[in-house]
């Protein structure tokens, strides 16, 4: 019974849906009250059948109804509540039930708090957002619906993937999908806003505070990913430039430029047609991440539940946004006026060539990603690239951006801005510079690692003169706004540094250890100390317990678990975090030796300085969070004056 | 400036970086293209020693040694050739016998595969694609779709 409610209810949001598109539409096109009215109601209407559908699922599990598909193959009765709870977006069908919530969740969003002061803009992006919630929930309703019964009931279910059991993957994909979803309200604003031929500046003000908040969540995102990954895989490593972490990577760069061009724009309407035209892309790239997950299109080490039918869709999907979103804009972007101008050392050229940096990495990282998919269309399959080729285009665009990053915020709108003033300045930045060099000439990076460390502490001493520079500035919004910005840009050398000294990192070891064997590594000498049981609710476990050395003395604990429901082993790595780095012990399987001693398969590897890259993360989260905050103060400020 | 040179510097701008994107990427991609081959591929074409490559197949049954002092080695095969792959490393957790795998690696004289990375499923239901097509050209599989 509760199946079929669900089955309901998203078919109920997708009819809302329906006439959310059409009275939004209506009531931009009028200005009617009443079908202003009945849009932002069925756009709540379909948030509530979408939230309570969502959470008919999770009821669902918890009663372990093995009935319905979806919960037969991602859960088990003995899973941990919490587990079982996280389980309903764990697997495809519940991830696009999650997916379609924050789509109409957007929606209500758009409808109840945007452009208060322009309700034809408004009504008109929320009747686009409408469309797209009709393409999602339609997805959803037709090919990976989550409530769909099974004839043959099991008894027991087959269990989610138990690497996916685990705290950090049960909030990664809610907060990507938070920051993949919300990059729809830029793209339904700017739709709107190039078919009521708006300006530029009316477009850019509009979107700017929904693409910081997307962009801050698909940061958090990322980060709780590469973390897992980094815990949880147990192969030491946080990135490794897979099609899946490609897949979130571009729609976060090109958020990321979307973010600085509409500052561009809406201070002084420079750059309209390109902040327009990043604003669909940004949303038509999230789509495309959903369609490289869920197709199975590439070899991924992290490819999940995987359906080319379903890929189809969402490539449809994504072909309708990209074509329907360019080619508005081929025939509109005219309508979006020009810019004020701006001299060569203005912010503005600073921000376009930011731009240009950024849109570069997206370009070179979509084509390496996509390389072997258009090979297969020519008929030379099994082709494909290697991290070696992110890396090396990646890097010196991604250093570029560090050496202009600290210059900007220094410079004014419009007019030129260099000055003998900012020459000494930045002059000065130069010696911390050579410090962060050394530091990686000192850790024996590569040159290129060098050179990078190198912009990020140039980088690094002009965000904090920034800071200092500007700490005069008056109101509370200001300095919400000064705070993200350092924040944010902080972290992004924090992140650099990080890869930096990761880069550094030397490659694992692994050898099989009988009890009171070791390992020596430079500056530690591990012992097996004994192998004991430690099972669990749902698995089986073997727990190691290993003596470390480095002049004093601790103990690590790492696990390989055995799940019986999915017939699956995991590893639970032991990590032991210090100043210096991480050091990082897993557990592989038993082997018999000719003696008849059982021998331990133990990896242990020592990664660098790992913290920089939370730290830098958990800072550019805070400074997305900051601006976010100092934005919506300007505006109530300046609503009080008008 | 006027409107119009100031476009035409960024436009410049534009280029250079476009420029060096390209070329860039072109340049780097000749080092890391990584080419997959199936067992009987490998037979038939014979890729050099040192040449990074992927192999992909089912594990053998019954052919996975595990030696005492670590690292494991196992044999691929697509039914019609079969490729001895030594591998010092870790195995992935979701490795098993009979099932799919990929390898990433070069050929050492001996003639045996030295893997550098080895990745096996994450799911009961995937098989990488290069991996059913292998195994479909060599008849040793006959599933419906891309299971």
């Amino acid at each position: 019974m509760i199946a079929e409610i669900g089955r309901f209810l998203v078919a109920l949001a997708f009819a809302l849906s329906i006439l959310q598109l059409l009275s939004g539409w209506r009531a931009a096109s009028t200005g009617s009250a009443p079908a202003m009215r009945i849009a932002a109601r069925s756009a709540y209407g379909a948030l509530a059948a979408a939230v309570i559908a969502f959470g008919l699922l999770i009821i669902l599990f918890l009663q372990s109804d093995f009935s319905v598909a979806y919960v037969a193959g991602h859960s088990h009765v003995d899973k941990p509540l919490f587990y079982k709870i996280a389980a309903a977006w764990g697997g495809h069908e519940g991830s696009m039930l999650l997916w379609c919530v924050m789509l109409v969740g957007v929606g209500a969003a758009l409808a109840r708090f945007a452009l208060r002061q322009d309700e034809q803009l408004k009504n008109r992006a929320v009747s686009i957002q409408g469309g797209l919630q009709i393409l999602f929930l339609g997805f959803l309703a037709f090919a990976s619906n989550p409530f769909d019964r099974l004839l043959d009931v099991p008894v027991q279910g087959a269990d989610l993937n138990p690497i996916l059991q685990d705290p950090a993957l049960a909030i990664h994909p809610p907060t990507l999908y938070i920051g993949y979803v919300g990059l729809s309200a830029a793209f339904s604003l700017a739709v709107a806003g190039l078919i009521e031929g708006r300006g530029g500046r009316a477009i850019a003000a509009a979107l700017r505070p929904w693409s910081l908040f997307a962009w801050t969540a698909l940061t958090a995102g990322i980060a709780l990913g590469a973390w897992w990954a980094y815990y949880e895989l147990g192969w030491g490593g946080w990135w490794f430039w897979d099609p899946v972490e490609n897949a979130s990577f571009m729609p976060w760069l090109v958020a990321a430029a979307l973010i600085h061009s509409a500052i561009a724009t809406e201070k002084s309407g420079n750059f309209a047609g390109w902040t327009a035209f990043l604003a669909i892309m940004a949303f038509t790239m999230s789509t495309m991440g959903a369609f490289l997950v869920r197709s199975g299109v590439l070899t991924s080490v992290h490819a999940f539940a995987l359906d080319p039918e379903r890929g189809l869709w969402i490539l449809g999907i994504m072909t309708i946004l990209a074509g329907g979103g360019l080619t508005l804009f081929a025939f509109r972007s005219g309508r979006l006026g020009h810019g004020d101008g701006f001299a060569l050392t203005s912010r503005e050229a600073f921000i376009g060539v930011n731009n240009l940096l950024l849109a570069a990495v997206a370009g070179t990282v979509l084509f390496g990603t996509l390389y072997p998919l258009v090979m297969t269309a020519f008929g030379v399959s099994g082709v494909s690239v290697g991290a070696a080729y992110f890396n090396a285009t990646a890097t010196p665009f991604l250093a570029a951006l560090l050496i202009l990053l600290p210059i900007a915020p220094f410079l004014p709108w419009k007019k030129d801005g260099f000055s003998r003033r900012l020459a000494v300045r930045s002059t000065l930045w130069i010696l911390p510079g050579v410090l962060a060099g050394l530091w990686a000439f000192l850790i024996e990076a590569s040159p290129v690692a060098i050179a990078a460390a190198a912009f990020a502490g140039w980088t690094l001493a002009g965000v904090v003169t920034d800071l200092w520079y500007h700490r005069v500035l008056q109101g509370a919004a200001a300095r919400f706004s000064l705070t993200g910005r350092v924040l944010a840009h902080a972290g992004v050398v924090a992140v650099a540094l990080g890869a930096v000294a990761d880069s550094t990192g030397r490659p694992e070891t692994v050898r099989a250890l009988a009890e009171g064997e070791q390992i020596e590594i430079p500056g530690f000498t591990l012992t097996l100390d004994g192998v004991r049981r430690a099972d669990g609710p749902n698995y089986l476990a073997d727990e190691a317990r290993i003596v470390v050395e480095n002049g004093r003395v601790s103990e690590l604990l790492p696990q390989r678990r055995y799940y019986a429901a999915a017939d699956t082993t995991t590893r639970e790595v032991a990590i032991r975090s210090g100043l210096g780095g991480d050091l990082y012990v897993s557990l592989g399987e038993p082997r018999a030796r000719d003696s008849g001693e059982i021998a331990y398969e133990v990896r242990v590897t020592f990664n660098p300085m790992v913290w920089l890259l939370g730290l830098g993360a958990i800072m550019i989260v805070l400074g997305g969070t900051s601006a976010s905050i100092g934005r919506a103060m300007s505006r109530r400020q300046k609503g009080m004056v008008s | 400036m006027r409107a119009r040179s100031q476009r035409l510097i960024m436009v410049a701008i534009a280029g250079v970086i476009l420029v060096a994107a390209v070329g860039l990427a072109l340049i780097a991609l000749r080092d890391a293209i990584v080419l997959f081959y199936s067992p009987s591929e490998v037979a038939a074409e014979h890729p050099g020693f040192g040449e990074r490559i992927r192999i992909g197949g089912l594990v053998e049954d019954g052919s996975v040694e595990r030696p005492a002092e670590g690292g494991a080695n196992f044999v691929v095969t697509d039914g019609a050739a079969t490729i001895r792959v030594v591998y010092d490393g870790s195995l992935p957790d979701l490795f098993r016998e009979g099932q799919g795998v990929v390898v990433e690696g070069a050929f050492i004289p001996s003639g045996d595969f030295e893997a550098s990375t080895v990745l096996a499923k994450h799911d009961e239901t995937y098989m990488p694609p290069e991996v059913a097509e292998a195994l479909r050209e060599s008849g040793v599989w006959q599933g419906e779709g891309e299971q």
